[in-house]
């Protein structure tokens, strides 16, 4: 059976499923019963400075994009970092620490941009048995108006210059926790590498407005008449989340620079997938939310079938698609495949039909009895009709043979030949005569 | 338990109330905005969706499931009022088995269609709920149309002919309007008064004069209403019962199948209603199978369905047959009756198994039974009663080619009164409608408008 035990930058965890800093890891009651339900670690949701806490709306505090039959896709918050006081968090974190020597306990941390208000935030947390800390540069409301969070996650220099004080001031390991508020990804992340940090870990929540009340006129969740754009997660900002990991993972100023996976991780196929490009472990949030604690037992079971049906180990699998992640202009246009549909599994519902005849490229013929053909001689392999069709498997690609005539074209497909050398690109690199 | 449960004979009362209450309470319950919302999820909104053609009437199905599943359920129920004006009704009970649900791709996939009934009801019961009307009338066109019959096809032409501006009057041989929807269907498909609400409604439209009691042959005849109308429309529905041409028919409590539907959808109360402990039903088709049930639902202690074909060939869909079975009633196919026993009340039914010859015609064979019957049913099928002489006739029926147009001039006819069709609610709607889109291009030279 698959090992799935994590040592992630020194920070040991019996599998590679944390909980994020959010909600869920607000308390000691929670943690313990995340724990409790098996979860590899928990990152304690972000302590401030000492002081009065933050305070939090009295109205909702939660947007949500739902999908058929109320799947929640996505959730957006405007809650801030705890609104509880430091001594009882780190009162909490000592007890439950105490109480759980296998599993990762990281406290996310977020103080203004001073190095004193940071020198002192590391001292209390050391006391604690902590594993690690994580920076939270990410938050992208309320606190960043106040010149934390994102505010400095989206300036590479303080990132470098908090991250260097943390690895001055502690001798904890240092996760930093990026925002995808920002152009480029891969600026933040080398910032933290210069700055000495362990690890990054990504993506924060995503700007957004989920919807817009069309009684009230205003953005929910709706607070007295007003609403403030929230923090973003689950399953709808995976793609994004997993395209920043992938950048940061295959660029070469940060290339091996761990990664603690973030974003819309709701099954261990998620989880699989931020691994493979790369993460040494994951971070949930929105599906405990969703489902509870107990999601994180089919994350275990499902990597362990996955590896072991592969037989692969852990290690194997982190960063595996990394060197599969590339440029478009590496594609090779030589690759010719054509949809086709199977007709023992074809319901007859004709999206695929709708799709190519209405937003593609003409190439699926309805015939009599609601038949319908894949027109090869039309067919681009775009794979919107695979995309809509509602049964699994009942379209596929089928890769031509190198050789084998593109009936679109006419013309045989070739060996791997690229962007960079195709003679309709006028900077196309010369094969040696 | 009521005392006249075992009673031998045809009595009333075998259950009590309570019972009765329970056993004719909505049979599909209407959905819940919960219940909708999933249910509509799972429409694929297919192209060209196989339920639209299914449906007589072609209801944008995938479009007003949409509409409920985007949170506009009267857009839904406008769309399907749009095709349908008695889509409340035909939500309630279609055969949608056989119709829209039976070509629904979902079957194919999983063998559980969409429920595009449930769903036109969840859609249509909302509308109707807040009363009013929600068509208007174009601009009067000083035509007046004559309608006989107010069922299902004459509601549907006339609410046609009145929205194009045309003023309708529907002359109905019943004290009631609604046609079979009123007196020919099983009460627990359309309980509460539905069928009444719903002309009601539907006459909200205004520019109908409904007027009762007035049989075409009796109280007005075709002639009169050609002079006087500049159109006529004929949809008073089959009047006659056929007879099943067996010895000893005329035996007390050997009686037609509507007839006791009829009675029973008119009672008040459901515990004067006799009903014998030994019940046979003749016949295959869904005014047997509600006959049957409802015959069980009033207490009788055996209820059988004698077919004299193969069940393949019923009439009743294989949904009704279940239904049929599932309360307890006992289907026998393959045989025939030849002789009712009895000394003045019916005391057994005599059947003979029957055969198909090579030639395809049913044979009685020598295999003889009998079922101890203290009432009976005919259901095998209805005729028409009381139709002039000047129409073609076509296997029966009034004679039509294209929407509805009879053998005389002027006259048109649809619903199962005219040939073709299978003599479906849905099916009367949509000969009515088109009917009334072909008089008004012929009153009026305007485009017919159509959907699908």
């Amino acid at each position: 059976m698959a090992d799935l035990r994590s040592n992630f930058v020194g920070i040991k965890s019996p599998n590679p499923f944390w909980l994020a800093s959010a909600p869920p890891t607000d308390k000691e009651y929670n943690v313990r019963r995340a724990f409790q339900a098996g979860w590899g670690g928990v990152v304690w949701k972000t302590l401030g400075s000492e002081g009065p806490p933050v305070v939090n709306v009295n109205g909702p505090r939660y947007g949500v994009i739902h999908g058929p039959d109320r799947r929640v896709l996505g959730i957006n918050n405007i809650e801030l970092i705890t609104d509880r006081p430091l001594e009882v968090n780190l009162r909490e974190i000592k007890s439950v620490k105490r109480d759980y020597p296998d599993r990762a306990l990281v406290i996310s941390l977020m103080v203004p941009c001073d190095e004193q208000s940071w020198r002192d935030i590391l001292a209390r947390i050391e006391d604690t048995g902590a594993d690690g800390v994580e920076l939270n540069f990410g938050c992208p409301h309320g606190m960043s108006e106040r010149g934390m969070g994102s505010a400095v996650g989206q300036v590479p220099e303080y990132i470098e210059m908090v991250t260097r004080w943390v690895k001055q001031y502690s001798r904890m390991p240092c996760i930093v926790k990026l925002t995808p508020n920002i152009t480029d990804v891969r600026k933040p992340a080398e910032a933290a590498m210069r700055g000495g940090a362990d690890a990054v870990s990504l993506i924060n929540t995503i700007n957004s407005i989920t919807s817009v009340d069309l009684d009230l006129f205003a953005p929910q969740p709706t607070i007295d008449g007003k609403g403030a754009h929230g923090g973003y997660c689950g399953p709808a900002v995976k793609p994004i989340a997993l395209n920043m990991v992938a950048e940061i993972a295959r660029n070469p100023a940060t290339y091996g620079l761990p990664i603690s996976g973030i974003g819309g991780v709701t099954t261990w196929r998620d989880a699989a997938e931020f691994m493979a490009l790369g993460a040494g472990t994951v971070q949930v949030c929105t599906a405990a939310m969703t489902y509870g604690f107990k999601v994180v037992q089919e994350m275990i079971s499902g990597l362990r079938d996955y590896l072991d049906s592969h037989d692969m180990a852990m290690s194997d699998l982190i960063g595996r698609a990394v060197p599969n992640v590339t440029d478009w202009n590496q594609l090779n246009l030589n690759y010719v495949t054509k949809a086709r549909i199977d007709q023992d599994l074809c319901i007859k519902c004709g999206r695929c039909y709708a799709a190519c005849e209405d937003t593609s490229h003409q190439a699926i013929a309805m015939k009599p009895g609601r038949v319908f053909e894949v027109i090869e001689e039309e067919c681009v392999a775009c794979n919107l009709c695979l995309d809509v069709c509602p049964v699994e498997n009942c379209i596929d690609m089928r890769e031509l043979a190198v050789g084998e005539m593109d009936l679109r074209t006419g013309i045989r497909r070739g060996p791997y030949a690229n962007w960079t050398t195709h003679p309709n690109n006028p900077m196309a690199v010369k094969a040696a005569e | 338990m009521s005392q006249a449960r075992l009673a031998p004979g045809v009595v009333p009362g075998r259950l009590t109330p309570h019972e009765l209450a329970a056993n004719f309470a909505d049979v599909a319950p209407p959905l819940t905005d919960h219940e909708a919302r999933v249910a509509a999820d799972r429409c694929y909104f297919c192209h060209d969706a196989p339920c639209i053609t299914a449906c007589p009437t072609s209801i944008d199905i995938p479009l007003f499931i949409r509409q409920i599943a985007t949170g506009t359920p009267d857009a839904a129920a406008m769309t399907i009022f749009h095709a349908n004006i008695l889509g409340g009704m035909c939500g309630r009970v279609c055969p949608t088995e056989t119709l829209c649900e039976g070509a629904c791709v979902r079957m194919e996939a999983e063998g559980k269609p969409v429920a595009i009934g449930a769903l036109q009801r969840y859609a249509t019961d909302g509308l109707m709920a807040q009363g009013a009307h929600p068509f208007r009338r174009a601009v009067p066109t000083g035509k007046r149309i004559a309608v006989v019959g107010a069922g299902p096809a004459g509601l549907s032409a006339a609410h046609r002919l009145a929205a194009k501006g045309h003023d309708v009057t529907i002359y109905e041989a019943r004290p009631k309007p609604g046609g079979l929807n009123e007196y020919g269907i099983a009460s627990y498909k359309a309980v509460d008064g539905f069928a009444q609400a719903e002309v009601e409604w539907l006459l909200g439209i205004g520019g109908i004069t409904l007027r009762h009691d007035q049989r075409l042959g009796r109280d007005i005849t075709l002639e009169s209403l050609r002079t006087e109308y500049d159109a006529v429309f004929l949809g008073m529905g089959l009047g006659g019962v056929n007879a099943l041409r067996a010895e000893g028919e005329e035996r007390r409590n050997v009686l037609d199948a509507v007839s006791f539907i009829r009675d029973l959808r008119q009672a008040s109360d459901l515990a004067t209603l006799p009903v014998g402990r030994d019940v046979v039903v003749i016949g295959g088709g869904m005014t047997a199978v509600d006959a049957a049930v409802q015959a069980k639902l009033l207490g009788a202690e055996n209820v059988t369905i004698v077919y004299r074909r193969d069940q393949a060939q019923m009439g009743a869909s294989r949904h009704e047959q279940d239904h049929a079975t599932g309360s307890g009633v006992r289907i026998i196919c393959n045989a025939a009756p030849v002789k009712i026993h009895g000394n003045g009340a019916v005391v057994e039914v005599e059947f003979a198994y029957t055969a198909i010859d090579p030639d395809g015609g049913l044979r009685l064979t020598g295999d003889r039974f009998r079922l101890k019957a203290d009432q009976v049913f005919r259901a095998i099928g209805q005729r028409l009663d009381g139709v002039p002489e000047t129409l073609a006739l076509d296997g029966g029926k009034i004679g039509i080619a294209g929407p509805g147009r009879t053998s005389i001039p002027g006259v048109w006819a649809g619903g199962d009164c005219a040939a073709g069709g299978d003599d479906l609610t849905v099916t009367a709607v949509a000969e009515g409608r088109d009917a009334a889109e072909d008089i008004d291009a012929h009153l009026t030279g305007r485009p017919v408008e159509l959907p699908g």
